[in-house]
């Protein structure tokens, strides 16, 4: 809080952290929903950007096209769909925590697996249907 | 609607300033999400490939044009509530917290103003 002390007076105990316990699929599935949280902000900048660059024109778009068919894109792009993938399926999961479902340990494991080997084939899914529509596949 | 305890309204400030209503707001734009982001994913997947002409008049439809604001709008207030809360869990020192959060804020603003602002000049 606001009170605290920058540098305090000796070093307080800590509880311990992430260093400390094992990795339970919970603890992964929480901290990859923050870190594609995150990461998703880059991906709305691509958005403004695309349909920014559409308002200006050919040139604008071009660019843009470009970019996003260069291989640094393409992974980009490939990690932009895995975390909306990833993001929605496990929002679904904690909107089912919120209304009291799925809490049990051996529940919330099993649906942490499933939600990474969904968001997994959700983002390739992406990909294949996009390369499709490229022609290349 | 409000899921606001009577406390917290008499207070007027909230649990923890507005815990609540910060939490409250966070589900409801991701339900909304939910149907925005699927319709989000197919019209990517539908502008994969497309001339400049084909791009442009896909977002000239008056519905595509909709639903991607709409889409834009959402994620930008999701994502300004998630970025809170992750700068309030990592960043302790008062002056540099406020300051984020104000950064965090306006950038939410000008993805949300910038995006719909484009999409206007294309969809009129």
């Amino acid at each position: 809080m606001s009170n605290t002390p920058d540098t305090p007076a000796r070093e307080r105990p800590l509880s311990p952290f992430t260093s400390i316990y094992r990795w339970p699929v919970t603890m992964a599935t929480s901290i990859t929903h923050r870190i594609t949280g995150v990461g998703m902000a880059l991906g709305l900048i691509l958005v403004a950007w695309l349909v920014i660059a559409l308002a200006n024109g050919p040139g604008a778009y071009e660019t843009f096209t470009d970019a996003a068919q260069s291989p640094l894109g393409r992974l980009v792009l490939f990690g932009f769909a895995w975390a909306v993938s990833f993001h929605l399926f496990n929002g679904i999961r904690h909107l089912a925590w919120d209304m009291g479902f799925g809490f049990k340990l051996p529940t919330a494991s099993a649906t942490g697996i499933g939600v990474y080997v969904l968001s997994i084939l959700g983002a390739i899914g992406l990909f294949v249907l996009a390369y499709c529509k490229a022609g290349l596949l | 609607m409000s899921v606001r305890t009577p406390y917290s309204r008499v207070q007027g400030l909230g649990a923890a300033r507005s815990g609540t209503q910060h939490f409250w707001l966070q589900r409801a734009s991701a339900v909304a999400l939910i149907p925005l982001s699927i319709w989000f994913a197919y019209a990517a997947i539908q502008l994969v490939g497309l001339s400049y002409e084909e791009a442009f008049s896909f977002l000239h439809e008056p519905f595509n044009a909709l639903a991607l604001a709409l889409f834009v709008l959402a994620a930008a207030y999701h994502m300004t509530l998630g970025l809170q809360v992750v700068i309030e869990d990592y960043v302790h020192t008062e002056g540099t917290k406020l300051a984020l959060l104000l950064v965090n804020k306006a950038f939410g603003w000008i993805i949300a103003a910038a995006s719909v602002f484009a999409i206007l000049r294309i969809a009129l």
